[in-house]
């Protein structure tokens, strides 16, 4: 990666413009570590959803103590990886992929509101240090910092009820919590199906979800960046 | 002859040891009793009693303190005076939603007390200390038995009935007297599995299915389980009993006590299986022990109660007693048949109708161990349900939880005058008041307040009444413990209960409506981003833009 502090990354690396002397390689951009980061993370909140249902009566497809036991040993779990995770993200840096950005974010989104029905092509290009387009950083940003903590937030206060139990008024804010764990949870199934949904829009459904399998992409490289991963990252060039 | 008389001496040696050789092959180790008394061997005992009371004075001269400790139970006094409410409770105060009260009915009532010619109530039981029935409670011989309207004597020849309904038979006291040791489920069950007049009528946990209950009808007292006997919880000391219906240990916070230490004076559930009984190191166990401080043992670990085929009452209606058949004769229909074949009456014209239920759901409140009970100068409000008995608790008073009921209802007579509950002479063969010998409610229900020394303004009328029977007898094996979804869902068995919220009772509360509709407009959105991709680009869409 750049070393951002004393040099700004160019705009094609930002995505903004297409790179003239880009070559397109495929780069693993998706460790195996963030790979399974994912994919844990996908399946925990599959079964943090339908145990969620169950335990709310939405669904009497499985038993309320397994359904409790399943999700509070899932959602326990799913706390540990992000602590792992989160970890992992600020050691490495990574986490900058996440910061949201405004330099052109309206292009992305005026690209979803109005472009995509025209069949234009995607505004950004993803490159080594960007994978996430401005749009995409704002929202797991906004997933990650608000939605995520409340989320486990509320479901930390909720299962240690009895720790609380004897404040003023408990079973009432007992309320409060497990309705505002239960909105946010909602609002976390909304996003699923917004992430996945856009997953079939500028390549196919198929081609979006290959690189989170295999971990590689084809990005566009500088001259510079192909040679310094051939000299010192082999490891993340595939052809 | 001294010859002779060591040589039998010999001869009974010999045969002696053969019999004790015998005796060891059949039985490794020589049978050695339990007690240090064995009683059949007891000089005082070789004779046949005349009377209950007899024996008694036989029993006495041994155990010299044993009458004056009855004396002081409540089993003796039928008086309890609550230390909370200060209210004078008992057998001898009380109006109930069955039989009604003691008070002019004495010889029937206390047929099942633990003494001998108690038949006034406006006096205190008999004085002498052979009043006491030693053998009701201490009788292992099984034949032992009290007639169902003599005031607690024993049938000496086989006429009338005897206090569980069977026809008497002549008891051999001397057998009896001979036989006694400590108190198993037959001597407590003659009289509490038979309360409210019949099997399991009163309390609905305690019925004769727990003489020899499966293991599926109560894990503690199967001979199939613990095999315990009413006094393995209800321990004694001095003779009075731990455990009280007026005065409940709703909550007890001391569990086992200190490691090796057994507590003797309590029977809650807690002193024996501590205050986190179920697995800590389980996600569900750690969630159930959360729940012990809010809610009882019993209430999920008595999923319905009546089990094991006797029925219990659970509507009594005196207002609709006094019906005749067509030959003038007092009406009388059997109509429910309950789980061991038995059929139950569904009217009496003495009594009234009656409705039963086995496996009952109970009712849930919250529980602080108090009972109020209302008394007969207490001022009633017909036009609602009277409640006999007040179970106090709340969820914020920190003592309380929610316990399982069984909940009696009750249509019963009342003074309409006063606005009172009435006491009413009911049992009387031979008088000219007793209800169930007249049919006149005026004449009984003025006996009865006379025998009581209540006052009664003459007019009376039927007001429908709660009773609260506390249960927490036949505890079932853990896997038939009440499922975590019947209270956690909607309508489950604590709908309604204030003071609590029950996750997984709302699908549709107002958190989930917002989430909800959050989750909607983003699916919505994508739905129509979906058309307008399809429409706009004539069914390629952007789905595949190379």
């Amino acid at each position: 990666m750049t070393d951002q502090t004393t040099k700004p990354p160019a705009p094609f690396e930002r995505g903004l413009t297409p790179c003239p002397d880009c070559a397109e390689r495929e780069v693993m951009i998706y460790p195996r570590f963030e790979r399974l980061w994912h994919w844990s993370q996908a399946a925990s909140i599959m079964i943090l959803m339908f145990t969620g249902l169950g335990m709310n009566g939405v669904h009497n497809l499985i038993s309320f103590e397994l359904a409790v036991r399943l999700h509070t040993l899932v959602a326990l779990a799913l706390l540990l990886l992000w602590v792992f995770a989160t970890f992992w993200l600020f050691t490495t840096g990574n986490y900058k992929v996440f910061l949201p950005r405004v330099v052109g974010l309206f292009a992305v989104a005026r690209y979803y509101a109005f472009g995509v029905f025209k069949g234009e092509h995607h505004p950004y290009q993803k490159s080594l240090g960007q994978r996430l387009n401005p749009l995409q950083a704002l929202a797991y940003a906004a997933l990650k910092t608000v939605i995520f903590p409340l989320v486990w937030g509320s479901g930390l206060v909720y299962l240690t009820y009895n720790f609380w139990e004897t404040l003023p008024n408990a079973p009432f804010w007992l309320e409060v919590v497990a309705n505002i764990h239960l909105a946010v949870a909602y609002i976390v199934a909304g996003f699923v199906i917004l992430h996945v949904y856009l997953l079939t829009i500028g390549h196919s459904f198929r081609e979006g979800v290959r690189p989170m399998v295999v971990g590689t992409e084809t990005v566009a490289l500088t001259p510079e960046q192909e040679a310094y991963l051939e000299r010192h990252e082999t490891w993340r060039l595939v052809d | 002859m001294r010859r002779f008389g060591l040589r039998a001496a010999g001869l009974a040696a010999i045969i002696g040891l053969v019999g004790a050789f015998g005796a060891a092959a059949q039985d490794s180790a020589p049978q050695i009793s339990e007690s240090t008394t064995d009683h059949s061997k007891l000089k005082e005992l070789q004779k046949d009693f005349a009377s209950g009371p007899e024996v008694t004075e036989a029993c006495l001269s041994c155990h010299t303190e044993a009458a004056t400790q009855v004396k002081h139970s409540v089993h003796w006094k039928w008086e309890f005076e609550n230390p909370s409410t200060g209210q004078l409770l008992g057998k001898s105060h009380v109006v109930n939603s069955f039989c009604g009260n003691v008070a002019s009915n004495e010889p029937r009532c206390t047929s099942c007390h633990v003494g001998y010619g108690w038949t006034d109530m406006s006096e205190p039981p008999p004085a002498q200390d052979a009043a006491v029935d030693c053998l009701v409670c201490h009788d292992t011989s099984g034949q032992y038995a009290k007639l169902d309207s003599a005031a607690g004597h024993p049938p000496m020849e086989a006429k009338g009935k005897t206090i569980t309904g069977a026809d008497a038979w002549a008891v051999d006291l001397k057998k009896a007297a001979q036989s006694v040791g400590q108190p198993t489920r037959e001597n407590c069950g003659s009289c509490h599995f038979y309360g409210g007049g019949g099997d399991n009528v009163k309390h609905g946990d305690l019925s004769s299915a727990l003489y020899h209950p499966p293991l599926d009808v109560d894990v503690h007292m199967s001979e199939d389980g613990e095999n315990f006997t009413c006094e393995t919880c209800h321990h004694s000391d001095k003779h009075v009993f731990a455990g009280s219906r007026y005065d409940v240990q709703a909550m007890d916070l001391e569990g086992t006590g200190k490691p090796g230490m057994m507590r003797k004076d309590v029977a809650t559930c807690e002193s024996c299986h501590g205050n986190s009984p179920h697995d800590a190191f389980s996600v569900t166990g750690m969630k159930l022990n959360d729940h012990v401080d809010r809610v009882a043992c019993q209430t999920c670990h008595i999923p319905s109660f009546a089990r094991g085929g006797i029925a219990t009452k659970t509507r009594w209606d005196w207002s609709t007693a006094g019906k005749m058949d067509e030959h003038g004769h007092p009406l009388h229909l059997n109509e429910y048949t309950q789980g061991d074949g038995k059929e139950l009456h569904t009217y009496l014209a003495t009594k009234g109708d009656f409705e039963y239920g086995e496996n009952v759901v109970p009712y849930y409140a919250w529980f602080n161990g108090q009972v109020e009970y209302t008394a007969t100068d207490q001022v009633i409000d017909p036009t609602q349900v009277v409640e006999i008995n007040r179970i106090e608790g709340s969820p914020d008073d920190g003592r309380s939880r929610i316990w399982p009921f069984k909940r009696m209802e009750g249509r019963q007579a009342y003074d309409s005058g006063l606005n009172h509950l009435v006491y009413s002479n009911v049992w009387g063969p031979t008088t000219d008041t007793a209800y169930w010998t007249n049919f006149d409610w005026a004449k009984a229900i003025e006996a009865g307040m006379k025998a009581a020394g209540a006052e009664y303004s003459g007019e009376y009328g039927f007001v429908d009444t709660y009773m609260y029977w506390p249960i927490t007898h036949m505890v079932a094996p853990a896997e038939d413990a009440v499922a975590c979804r019947e209270c956690h869902a909607q309508d489950g068995r604590m709908a309604g209960l204030a003071g609590v919220y029950m996750p997984g009772s709302n699908p549709t509360s107002r958190g989930a409506l917002i989430g909800i509709a959050f989750f909607l407009a983003m699916a919505s959105g994508v739905l129509l981003h979906t058309v307008i991709r399809v429409v706009a680009r004539g069914g390629k869409g952007g789905m595949n833009h190379d």
